[in-house]
């Protein structure tokens, strides 16, 4: 198992840098969508014996990371005229220039005397001949691949000033068979699509997993037992624990941002409203008292307020209260139906599906309910969710074909560019990213 | 036209009406409709549906209703089925039943699963105001995810957006 409280990852102090500092400072403004991404070598670390293989592994990681966020674009190992094993101390940085690389990895993997990986990178920048950043990551061997999603999250926070999300995972519902009898199973994987795994065995429907700010537990609703109730499942220990004992189906849990209470929807007798249960004491809070549909609720990253979806004004919208229920205000004005508010890690934005003329659009708006602007449109885009550094927005997409509906995972940047399939081995839906693994 | 969509679809669930698992209607594309005089329930055709059994409310009162889109109130043309399965639970005192809430896929899981729940609940709600004890009735919600047919467009979602009375 592949258990996150054993990792050790020990990021050095920032390695020696040549004598002059950078220069020319090259950086990324990611708050445009952008047009020209910045060209990367990403060279092997070199390793000898059993860690060669590593070095090269990481390395190939590391670049569909960075290719992947939309803002670089990895040059191809067949086009570098100097070769990993010839850079020395410093890279020739008119053969890099050449291939036009603005940007340069390198490094060098090992074994310790204590059996664990050592693996050490430096980003160049090869225009202004210097070094940009550059660290040495220990941990066991098995985890080389989150150190290679490490190396992608420095590269990325050099380059643009913000987090990486790369050493993250996503949970979500993998989906097989026909519409009418469809199976679904909770599966988690890396946010790479790596190491993949399945958490339930597809005999009880489960539905909308999210994660704990740890990212150990996730809450989900399940229909064990022909009782729609939400649970929650132990990543380490694999177990699921009904939370708490409603008179009627529980649905829409969202943990709180410490990680101390959940949030969810309750309907009895058709009259669904929103209660926050507190996980250490049990003790339940309801926040919403209104014969409408109540659900959807997503805590502000602060915890002051919880943003909710409601029909109380006839049709579906999303709405913003305090976190003990008091004052909700709609916030949703545009034309159509709103739904699943999610509010960005960031506090800035508060993510949604709209329904509007036959089409499903996922979109951005402030808390307020100002600047809003849609992202993705298809038949049915639905389910928002967000990177950790709030850049990046995963949803799934489900798309008719003569077979059936098929359902898949995709992101999306924050500007709207740099849509991407989010490789599933079977159909996906109901995503939820998890916070930057410790 | 709704009385046509019914019958196929009661002949379609008749066929798996052996079935334990509610809701198996199976495909409903394609030509169902030459299933309808083939008894594949074990011969017994002399007899019938077993009084009382789920096969009984779908041959002979009907188990289900529809909404219209993001409704929950029962619609006129409901009223007459509702009305029977009244009838019928009141000749079947020891008949307990589930009511499933089911949408169609055109909104949003979560606020699907709380429609589905208005829906149980309306279907429930008019069965007890024509004197069926509530104690009898249980409700559940599915959402979008246990459509009766597969299809995107108006007449999937249609048939999709019901109010099924599964005997328990």
């Amino acid at each position: 198992m592949n258990k996150i409280a054993s990792l050790y990852l020990l990021a050095l102090a920032v390695l020696v840098l040549p004598a002059q500092l950078a220069r020319a400072e090259l950086s990324i403004d990611i708050t445009q969508g952008v047009v020209d991404p910045i060209p990367v070598a990403v060279t092997r670390l070199l390793g000898g014996g059993e860690t060669e293989q590593v070095g090269r592994d990481v390395a190939t990681v590391v670049a569909a990371d960075l290719e992947r966020s939309g803002l670089f674009r990895a040059i191809d190992t067949r086009a570098f005229i100097q070769q990993p094993e010839a850079i020395a101390l410093q890279p020739s940085f008119g053969d890099w220039r050449q291939i036009n690389s603005q940007l340069l990895v390198t490094g060098n993997v090992g074994i310790e005397a204590d059996g664990r990986l050592q693996a050490t990178f430096r980003l160049w920048d090869t225009f202004a001949e210097s070094q940009m950043t550059g660290f040495t990551f220990r941990t066991v061997p098995s985890n080389w691949r989150r150190v290679a999603h490490k190396i992608a999250d420095a590269i990325y926070k050099r380059v643009t000033g913000e987090d990486g999300y790369f050493d993250t995972r996503v949970v979500y519902v993998s989906e097989t068979g026909a519409a009418t009898r469809r199976v679904k199973r909770l599966a988690m994987m890396d946010q790479d699509g790596a190491n993949h795994r399945f958490l339930t065995n597809g005999d009880d429907l489960v539905l909308t997993p999210r994660f704990s700010p740890t990212a150990q537990e996730i809450t989900f609703m399940s229909y064990f037992n022909d009782t729609p109730r939400v649970y929650i499942h132990n990543i380490d220990t694999g177990q699921q624990e009904l939370l708490g004992n409603f008179p009627g189906m529980t649905f829409a849990p969202r943990f709180s941002p410490d990680g101390n209470r959940v949030v969810m929807s309750l309907s009895v007798g058709g009259n669904s409203e929103i209660f926050v249960m507190d996980l250490r004491t049990r003790r339940i809070d309801q926040l919403t008292k209104d014969p409408a549909i109540d659900t959807s609720p997503s805590f502000a990253p602060d915890s002051s307020r919880i943003a909710f979806n409601s029909d109380r004004g006839g049709s579906p919208q999303l709405y913003v209260m305090s976190a003990s229920g008091a004052n909700p205000q709609r916030i949703s004005f545009g034309d159509g139906r709103y739904s699943t508010p999610v509010w960005s890690p960031r506090g800035d934005l508060i993510a949604f599906t709209k329904q509007h003329k036959g089409l499903f659009y996922i979109g951005v708006m402030r808390p307020d309910g100002s600047g809003e602007r849609l992202l993705t449109k298809s038949y049915l885009d639905e389910g928002p969710t967000w990177s950790p550094n709030g850049r990046v927005i995963m949803f799934f997409r489900e798309t008719p074909t003569s077979k059936g509906n098929v359902s898949k995972l995709f992101s999306v940047d924050l500007t709207g560019y740099n849509e991407r399939l989010v490789v599933t081995p079977l159909d996906g839906s109901d995503p939820a990213w998890s916070p930057s693994l410790p | 036209m709704w009385g046509k969509l019914f019958s196929l679809t009661a002949v379609l669930l008749l066929v798996a009406a052996c079935e334990t698992t509610p809701e198996e209607t199976g495909d409903a594309g394609g030509d169902g409709g030459t299933t309808a005089t083939t008894d594949t329930t074990g011969g017994d055709t002399m007899a019938g549906p077993v009084p009382g059994s789920q096969e009984d409310l779908v041959v002979n009162v009907g188990d289900r209703v529809f909404f219209d889109f993001d409704m929950y109130d029962v619609r006129a043309d409901a009223q007459d089925t509702l009305t029977r399965q009244a009838e019928w639970m009141q000749k079947f005192p020891d008949v307990n039943v589930t009511i499933e809430g089911h949408c169609d896929e055109r909104g949003t899981r979560e606020y699907n699963l709380a429609l589905g729940d208005r829906r149980a609940n309306s279907v429930k709600n008019f069965l007890v105001a024509l004197g069926v004890d509530p104690n009898r009735i249980v409700t559940i919600s599915y959402g979008k995810e246990r459509p009766a047919v597969e299809g995107s467009n108006e007449a999937a979602w249609s048939q999709n957006r019901r109010g099924v009375t599964i005997v328990n």
